[in-house]
């Protein structure tokens, strides 16, 4: 049968239930399962802001290639049931020749699904089920949609062995048959898309999401304390760290509230250890003046805003760029400090640790953008090169004479006496300060400091990293943040159609690079700024900060519908 | 250095060449005075002690001690407190600030910070008025004292700092008042060396907005009764006291948080094998 379909290099797949149906889990075998057979792939989250029950939605994209972005429509929908499909209908969008699997006494088929012309294929689920003791039907899609694409059953049956294992041999046996059922159902299914040939690596590769790549980046750069107070979607960060920074010496204390946890991460990087804390929008908005204090006092430390759907409480569980103004703005007086954001699931690592090096060089809060997407979103991705950044702080050591913790230098920073340096005793403080660190109200105090803390940032040097900028041509998109990897998948298509298009993804937002940027911009009559907002936050943002050519056009939506490559790929071709 | 060549410190060793900003009889120039006598009686090295602050008029003493400080934001002294002296458990961390500062904007901080008794000394100087800002009511005041901002009085019982501070589960409640330094000093002593949270009150009174305090050196007296080990008792007792009872209230066996020094078992590059697929 299988010789009859055809061969795909990439299969979006949804597997969808009502909370607690298992759908989740469905989805993390398959991943797992396709990446140890070679292939590559993501999943998403989709669920609802109930914590157990609710909608679920896993969504899937394997290929033979590094995939880091959904595609627009779905190849498989395989439904476990019909309840609360509605509510995430509009995440999966399904064509003519998606295939849509269902039970028809799970209920109605849904009208989304109706409506797209899709092929329904009808599975007698609860029929198979019953005739397996134990079975359960996310077990069943499990092996139905690993048959469809062509995933070896044994590794399936290795993963059930594993995570299934400490529930029971019963268990582990029902989940084998149920599999198995599901496997036979699919061979007897013709015109299904199978996917091509995996490509095992060599160097290997890693099964991590954009949470975990965060904080393990934040330990390779030397963050050895963590404060945390959870919050959706950024507390994985601090679950990973709270094991992991106790195996490396360091250390994580769980605060009361977002005020406790900036505020103990300032008071750890003052006693000389590099620190973290993550959270989102409303966590950072709770932090904005302590933040304000570090860049005052010149305290290193980062703070990793997961962005959620906002004002206020919002779509914790969904995506949006919508924190770049508070990012950027939020501080009150003028506080030159760092924003940065990574721009995949896989640059969550480097862009973290990177973070952390430009903190300690600069002695500065540093803000990194990530978001639900990325953040919670697991890829295949090849294992990451080797990152030398490190985070080394400038410190005053063998103190002879008057220390003064706030001289002001050449490159405007000045070395830190770190508590137990004996002649280095000083004051850190918020209030203004004379180079000594004593309170000032003095104009020449207010304004040396001023120019230091702001020439720190403006002259460091980040190199290439600031941006990726990718290709020629007269058109360029103009992107930041987690939305750049559709972007890139756009500009690729674009370019296989004959257009010649530029890619400028910002990693550094603040402080601003118009040097950098106005090469960038040469030979580039067009412009295109993508980003995922209502209020054209990044459009605001480049236009007070950047000369930009002369034809500008904007892309926008808010969350939670993430951008999508096709989306960019059509205002492309509206310009071409 | 070590603790052989390491000089022996006065307390005029530890104070700053910096002017208190603080109005002439105010107490906290007492608590300043009790502070440097209690860390050169520890036999402490200067450069082995933090005091950290928040904002208000005592919140200034960081600067004028001449060992390390941090003068943060208003109420968040006891986090970053507990950041630095869990990053670094070698130091001896103060925390020191107002019933403003301590009460009111950082209240839910003391009730975790006593919560959670990691050892660090939090001293409180209270004067039952802000100050700063020329003499607006704080969670201590009087429920009839009059001001500009609450004419009449506020009405609104005041706040029981070391019976909330016992109930929170801090493991060292004392009561002092600025005006005896030498007994301040001993308090703080035994306070900096009691493990776990310990809490100071210091009476200090504000002479500028609140002159009806200079009487408080008539009315205090020593607490008539031994220091004891069990919470239910020194709550009753403070609950009962006038208010004006000098001396330590509690002394706890509570367990302090754990500040073991974990050495590193792996490098990062064996944590992240965890993601190889």
């Amino acid at each position: 049968m299988t010789n009859q379909r055809n061969t795909v290099s990439s299969l979006s797949i949804a597997v969808t239930g009502s909370g607690g149906a298992g759908v989740m889990t469905a989805g993390g075998f398959l991943l797992e399962a396709a990446a140890k057979a070679g292939w590559y792939g993501l999943q998403t989250r989709s669920v609802g802001p109930q914590i157990r029950g609710g909608e679920a939605a896993a969504l899937l994209r394997l290929s033979t290639r590094p995939v880091e972005v959904q595609s627009a429509a779905f190849d498989l929908l395989f439904v476990v049931d019909w309840l609360n499909f509605d509510r995430f209908a509009a995440e999966i969008e399904l064509r003519k020749d998606t295939l849509v699997i269902a039970d028809p006494a799970s209920g109605e088929i849904a009208d989304a699904v109706t409506a797209s012309g899709a092929r329904v294929i009808e599975m007698p689920v609860k029929e198979i089920l019953e005739a397996i003791p134990g079975g359960r039907p996310n077990m069943l899609a499990l092996g139905t949609v690993a048959g469809i694409v062509g995933l070896p059953m044994d590794t399936i049956f290795d993963l059930i062995e594993e995570q299934l294992g400490s529930k029971g041999e019963h268990a582990v046996s029902s989940g084998k048959v149920t599999v198995e059922a599901g496997y036979k159902f699919a061979e007897t299914l013709g015109g299904a898309p199978r996917l091509g040939e995996p490509t095992p690596a060599a160097a290997g590769r890693w099964l991590i999401t954009g949470n975990e790549a965060a904080a393990l980046g934040a330990v390779r750069g030397g963050v050895r304390f963590a404060a945390a107070y959870p919050i959706t979607p950024a507390t994985e960060i601090l679950e990973w760290l709270s094991p992991s920074l106790a195996k490396v010496g360091g250390a994580l204390v769980q605060a009361e509230d977002e005020l406790a946890s900036i505020n103990m991460v300032i008071g750890a990087s003052y006693g000389g250890v590099p620190a973290l804390t993550a959270t989102s929008g409303p966590g950072l908005a709770l932090m904005t003046e302590a933040i304000g204090l570090a860049t005052a006092a010149e305290v290193p430390l980062v703070v990793v805003d997961v962005m959620r759907g906002g004002p206020s409480t919002g779509i914790p569980t969904k995506s949006e760029q919508s924190d770049l103004n508070i990012a950027v703005y939020g501080l009150h007086g003028d506080a030159p400090h760092v924003v940065v954001a990574p721009l995949s699931i896989a640059d969550c690592l480097f862009t973290t640790q990177w973070a952390v090096h430009l903190a300690e060089a600069m002695q500065v809060p540093t803000i990194v953008l990530s978001d639900q997407f990325i953040g919670q979103a697991k890829a295949v991705i090849d294992r990451p090169a080797e990152i030398t950044f490190l985070g080394r702080r400038e410190r005053a050591e063998n103190i002879s004479g008057a220390y003064h913790r706030y001289a002001v230098t050449a490159s405007g920073v000045s070395p830190m006496a770190i508590p137990g340096t004996p002649g280095g005793q000083y004051t850190a403080d918020g209030l203004e300060h004379s180079p000594r660190g004593t309170p000032s109200t003095r104009a020449e105090d207010h304004i040396a400091q001023l120019d230091k803390r702001q020439h720190k940032v403006d002259a460091f040097d980040f190199g290439n990293i600031w941006a990726e900028i990718d290709g020629e041509g007269d058109l360029a998109v103009l992107i930041w943040g987690s939305s750049t990897a559709a972007a890139r998948e756009a500009v690729e298509m674009a370019r296989q159609r004959g257009a010649a298009v530029k890619l400028i993804a910002l990693r550094l937002l603040a402080p601003c690079r118009p040097e950098a940027m106005r090469a960038a911009f040469a030979g580039v009559d067009r412009l295109l700024v993508v980003e995922q907002s209502h209020s054209g936050q990044f459009m605001n943002y480049v236009r007070a900060h950047y000369d930009l050519p002369s034809e500008v056009r904007g892309f926008r939506h808010p969350g939670p519908l993430t951008i999508s490559p096709t989306e960019i790929l059509n205002r492309i071709e509206e310009w071409s | 250095m070590t603790a052989q060549t390491a000089p022996v410190l006065k307390a005029s060793d530890f104070k700053s060449d910096i002017k208190p900003v603080w109005c002439p009889g105010c107490g906290d120039y007492h608590v300043l005075l009790s502070l440097t006598r209690a860390l050169a009686a520890l036999g402490l090295q200067s450069e082995n002690v933090a005091v950290v602050s928040g904002i208000g008029c005592s919140s200034r003493i960081p600067a004028y001690l001449n060992c390390y400080g941090f003068h943060g934001v208003h109420g968040r002294s006891l986090p970053l407190g507990t950041g630095l002296k869990v990053a670094r458990p070698d130091l001896t961390v103060i925390v020191a600030g107002g019933d403003g500062d301590g009460f009111s904007i950082g209240g839910n901080h003391f009730l975790h910070a006593c919560r959670r008794n990691i050892d660090l000394t939090y001293i409180v100087m209270d004067n039952r008025v802000y100050g700063m800002t020329k003499g607006q009511p704080s969670p201590t005041t009087e429920p009839d004292w009059d001001s500009a901002l609450s004419p009449g009085g506020t009405g609104l019982s005041p706040f029981h700092p070391l019976v909330i501070a016992l109930a929170s589960g801090a493991n060292f409640v004392a009561r002092c008042f600025s005006g005896d330094p030498a007994r301040t000093g001993d308090i703080l002593v035994e306070a900096i060396r009691h493990p776990g949270l310990s809490f100071v009150q210091i009476l200090s009174p504000c002479v500028t907005f609140r002159p009806d305090e200079r009487s408080w050196k008539e009315l205090v007296h020593p607490a008539p009764v031994e220091p004891t080990d069990d919470p239910a008792r020194a709550a009753r007792r403070i609950m009962t006291d006038d208010g004006f009872n000098i001396g330590i209230l509690y002394r706890g066996n509570r367990t302090p948080y754990h500040l073991a020094k974990r050495g590193p078992q792996q490098d990062p590059d064996q944590l992240a094998e965890m993601f190889a697929i």
